[in-house]
């Protein structure tokens, strides 16, 4: 079995919701985990927070926050367990991030550390 | 007390007392020891108090009889230890001038030092819990394989098997430093989830044992709340824990033995007392940024408790075991939070979550999967009752699905 990331992209990390709208997301999220999880296919995941973000460049100079002068941001991940990608992407379907037009859910194989990858 | 009775009784509440107290001072290698003076002690009782009738002081009795019995043991090995065996570690001279201390402060604190040992993690998980129920708790032998449905034979090769292992992990005799206590405390607090488990959810017909060992379980875990260096947040959630779940006790099965499933029980029966002594345990737990299983799992139970059926009540239960899912993973805990996702979203939503469980092996499974096609698909819901039925071992299980068929006919 392997372990895929499904990364939440947001095309515009200006957006910014309201409470409320964020707490029906966080509940639909937790189902939607949930239901990995009752799989035992759950491994880990975040949410990023928007505050206290700095982007790190070329010559030590620092900004604040990725937005702005980037197109999207990252907004959370998940790590899954899955069988194959068909699998990682029938999970990714479930995701409420994609309700926002736009919206994506990037899925990457997490390599292996037995030294072939 | 009735005369019959206050033998069994004092053996239930003493032994593992004598014995703790006595593995404290003479170390845990000498546990056989310890425990033949003790069954000696009470083989003693037997034979004096019933012709003499029972001293004024029966305990006080006991203690001083064990007390002698010990000095001569350990005057007999003390004595082979020097002459025979110069080179053994343990040295037990000195012990005629010694008492032996048997305040409730030691005795409590030689219990405590004993339930760490056992649960120490060089001792296997399943040697743990056979030690816990015949020494922390004085449970018989007979009573053990009852318990576990095996036999005394090898109830009693376990336990042979466990002290050898305790033996050769040469425990000190004491609590283990503050800064490994949260560590340690996980096995500990695991075992005694165990034994209240094999009382709550055990396949034996003795339902009066079955209480005992969640009766037990609990009064383990309030030693851990009452001591000072162990009373952690987790150890008061697993109290609330057991608290919750205990309340039902009388209303999960009739008069013939049978379960009651929760949507019918009888809720005037739940005990009011246990609910209230939850949430005040469950209160003190939440003291710290700690979130343990214990934490979530006694949250579960604490919603499980409120007798009306609101959305927000299965809301929150559906919360909680996504929750608890992420932290880790059971199937029992998978086919819970599918029952409460059904009793949030309905039940065509949770069919589809239930499909891709795939707990083939598991009679739950079915029973689950039967209630959700229940008024969905009948015919579907027949069939997976009776892939349940072709799985369940107990005559309980058995009952239960049977009486789900019925309503087919």
């Amino acid at each position: 079995m392997d372990e895929f990331m499904l990364i939440f992209r947001h095309p515009d990390g200006n957006k910014v919701a309201s409470p409320e709208q964020l707490q029906i997301w966080m509940k639909q999220t937790m189902d939607w985990i949930g239901g990995i999880a009752a799989q035992n296919k759950f491994s880990a995941g975040n949410g990023l927070l928007f505050e206290d973000s700095r982007v790190v460049r070329y010559n030590q100079v620092v900004t604040n926050g990725p937005f702005g002068e980037i197109k999207e941001t990252i907004g959370g991940y998940i790590m899954v367990k899955a069988d194959s990608v068909e699998e990682a992407v029938e999970f990714a379907k479930g995701s409420p991030v994609l309700q926002g037009d736009g919206n994506t859910v990037e899925v990457r194989k997490i390599a292996r550390r037995d030294g072939l990858h | 007390m009735d005369r019959q009775e206050l033998i069994p009784h004092l053996f239930r509440t003493e032994y593992r007392k004598i014995v703790a107290v006595l593995c404290k001072k003479f170390g845990f290698d000498q546990m056989d020891l310890a425990e033949d003076i003790v069954s000696e002690t009470f083989l003693a009782a037997t034979q004096t108090w019933p012709l003499e009738g029972p001293p004024v002081n029966p305990t006080a009795w006991l203690y001083s009889v064990a007390k002698n019995k010990a000095r001569n043991a350990f005057r007999r090995l003390s004595f082979f230890d020097k002459k025979v065996i110069p080179d053994l570690k343990h040295t037990l001279t000195g012990f005629a001038e010694q008492d032996i201390d048997w305040s409730s402060q030691n005795i409590d604190d030689s219990q405590l030092q004993m339930m760490f040992a056992i649960c120490h993690p060089a001792i296997p998980p399943e040697a743990q819990i056979g030690l816990a129920l015949r020494i922390l708790c004085g449970f018989g032998i007979e009573e053990i394989a009852d318990a576990f449905l095996t036999n005394k034979e090898t109830i009693n090769k376990r336990l042979l098997r466990a002290k050898e292992k305790l033996r050769q992990a040469n425990l000190p005799t004491e609590l283990p430093p503050a800064p490994e206590i949260e560590k340690r405390l996980g096995p500990v607090l695991k075992t005694i989830y165990l034994v209240f488990s094999e009382g709550y959810y055990s396949e034996s017909q003795d339902e009066v044992l079955r209480k005992d060992l969640c009766l037990e379980a609990m009064r383990l875990c309030n030693m851990l709340v009452e001591n000072t260096q162990t009373n952690k947040p987790q150890a008061y959630a697993l109290l609330a824990l057991m608290c919750f779940h205990a309340s039902r006790f009388d209303a999960r099965m009739d008069k013939n033995g049978d379960w009651v499933l929760y949507a019918n029980q009888d809720r005037s029966l739940w005990n009011e007392d246990l609910i209230l002594k939850g949430g005040y345990y469950l209160r003190c737990a939440s003291g710290g940024d700690l979130l343990t299983e214990y934490h979530l799992e006694a949250s579960i139970a604490y919603w499980h408790t409120q007798k009306t059926d609101t959305r927000e009540k299965w809301e929150n239960i559906l919360q909680l075991y996504n929750r608890l899912l992420q932290l880790v993973y059971s199937p029992i805990a998978a086919l819970n939070r599918t029952y409460a996702l059904s009793r949030v979203k309905g039940k065509e939503e949770a069919v589809k979550e239930a499909e891709k469980l795939m707990l083939v092996g598991n009679h739950f499974y079915f029973i689950l999967l039967g209630e959700l096609y229940t008024g969905i698909d009948d015919a579907k819901a027949k069939e997976n009752f009776l892939r349940a039925l072709a799985l369940a071992r107990t005559r309980a299980d058995k009952s239960v699905i049977e009486r789900k068929l019925a309503q087919f006919v």
